[in-house]
């Protein structure tokens, strides 16, 4: 299904380090581990140095020159290494870079990773001026709760709903040994956890957290048996809106803008030659879980309003027709910004490659995973195999 | 409220506050209200604006509650945040009062002012606020 004329671009490697909190663990160090276990994955061994000959790391906190303290720690640098900051669509816009790369005949083989030791609670940010900070217009979850309050109006979804969303990916992410949260919930118990702002409890809501992920991208070959990055496409939103992560101080009429995540997911599927009808398994952004509800309608998934029917019907579970957020998402694993978007490539290439164990998604051929988050910024990647 | 030399806006440019009105801009070429003023219009990039004062009323759009204080805020909780629609088509992200359960989608708010906190120098800051 590639489109003609096009240099294809192979996964060959992946790896993982655990998406969760570790006190005795630097940022590098948890960057070291995805990197070694992707290049490994990938069969770039120790004589094979540098291995690759360009890198992008996203990463949002991690500093000056993050992404070199990883590579110098793996002895293999001297090559373009360029740290990518886009919010949460960081890992995104590193492998947007990479496959581009590619395509244009750059490189051969190039590493892509992102990583984060994110503090605990409300994510503060220098996206906002001090005074907005100040005056208590940085309330990060608020903006949330608005966007979650609209869409419940306009779409006719109850606190329930909301609450399903996180039930379906904590059962996935019972089974993700690499997610934070690994217990089942309910209902009740999602809506018994404290409001943060109304009408978003706690459990609603992803944690900021800490992690790693790596993938080795490759130039193809016709038949390489490799799962094939048919899209990898990065998107920024349009002036105006009010309610997106633009988080902006005024806008106008939502309904007439369309959010970035159509914009990234609309050139993805023209690229790849699919359109949403053809995916067989998503992960897709959920920071909170009316974000999860409205990216469904913002990347062709469903009808607008068909969430709550969806919800009832399983279909985005594990066994449904189209399981979403199989890794658990977000709501389990957490989320550490510059390695979210990577954690769900990696998650896909193991759907796509049948070594997802107990969550795997059978006979899963296409693959779509979306970030979206401050800037603001959006990342569609599309992976068949 | 009354200013003195303790009391001041927590940001210059953004707010009058005697009486409370928000300073925004009206595009020259495609007519939209901005807010804050910048030196352009961020929906079509003109650099031809008009600095306007916002009306000081509109509707209510969105508001939930903030219980737990933000990275950096210096006022106290619980306060109200949301969306208040103006006359002239701009939507404005604010902080609000305390919101009540018998708020409503559309009910009509009214712009203030309103202490934040106290600044490590001493100086008490106020912003803009609205109310039903």
């Amino acid at each position: 299904m590639s489109t003609t004329n096009r240099v294809p671009v192979d996964v060959i490697g992946i790896g993982l380090h655990p998406f969760g909190r570790f006190e005795d663990r630097t940022v590098t160090e948890m960057g070291v581990a995805a990197v070694r276990a992707a290049l490994h994955d990938a069969g770039i061994d120790s004589s094979d140095r540098p291995g690759f000959q360009a890198a992008f790391c996203g990463t949002a906190y991690s500093g000056v020159a993050a992404g070199h303290k990883v590579l110098g720690a793996l002895a293999r640098t001297g090559m373009p290494i360029v740290d990518v900051e886009a919010g949460c669509a960081s890992g995104g816009a590193a492998l947007m870079l990479a496959a581009s790369a590619i395509r244009a005949g750059q490189y051969d083989t190039v590493l892509v990773f992102g990583m984060e030791k994110m503090p605990r609670g409300i994510i503060r940010s220098s996206f906002f001026e001090p005074w907005r900070e100040h005056a208590g217009l940085a309330a990060t979850p608020a903006y949330f709760a608005l966007r979650a309050q609209r869409l419940m109006r306009e779409r006719g979804l109850t606190k329930e709903h909301l609450a399903q969303v996180v039930v379906k990916n904590r059962s996935h992410g019972v089974l993700n040994p690499d997610a934070m949260y690994q217990s089942e919930t309910s209902v009740d118990a999602v809506l018994a956890t404290r409001v943060v702002c109304e009408p978003l409890h706690l459990h609603m809501l992803c944690s900021p957290n800490e992690g790693a992920a790596a993938v080795v991208l490759r130039r193809g070959t016709g038949s390489s048996g490799a799962v094939r990055l048919e899209a990898a496409v990065l998107r920024s939103h349009l002036p105006g809106s009010v309610l997106g992560e633009a988080t902006p101080l005024a806008g106008i009429d939502d309904s007439d803008i369309t959010p970035p995540s159509t914009l990234a997911a609309d050139a993805a599927y023209a690229e790849a030659g699919i359109g949403p009808e053809d995916v067989d398994v998503v992960e897709c952004q959920d920071t909170d879980a009316a974000r999860e509800l409205l990216g469904w309608e913002e990347l062709g998934l469903c009808v607008p309003g068909d969430q709550a029917r969806i919800l009832a019907s399983g279909d985005a579970n594990l066994g449904g027709a189209r399981p979403i957020n199989p890794s658990g998402g977000l709501l389990s694993k957490g989320e550490p910004l510059g390695a979210s978007a990577l954690g769900q490539v990696v998650e896909l290439v193991r759907q796509l490659r049948s070594t997802a164990g107990a969550r795997q998604v059978h006979g899963a051929r296409v693959a779509l995973a979306h970030t979206v988050g401050r800037g603001a910024n959006a990342s569609v990647t599309i992976l068949t195999h | 409220m009354t200013p003195d030399a303790q009391t001041q806006p927590v940001v210059d440019g953004v707010f009058a506050d005697d009486p409370a009105r928000l300073l925004g801009a009206r595009c020259e070429l495609c007519e939209q209200t901005s807010f804050p003023r910048l030196d352009g219009c961020p929906y079509c990039g003109s650099e031809t604006i008009t600095p306007v004062e916002l009306s000081d009323h509109g509707a209510l759009w969105g508001w939930t509650t903030v219980l737990h204080a933000p990275p950096g805020y210096l006022g106290s909780v619980p306060y109200g945040f949301g969306i208040v629609e103006l006359p002239e088509g701009v939507r404005v992200v604010t902080r609000l009062a305390v919101p009540e359960d018998w708020w409503s989608f559309g009910q009509p708010m009214h712009l203030g002012t309103a202490e934040v906190g106290v600044d490590p120098d001493g100086v008490v800051l106020t912003t803009w606020e609205f109310s039903p």
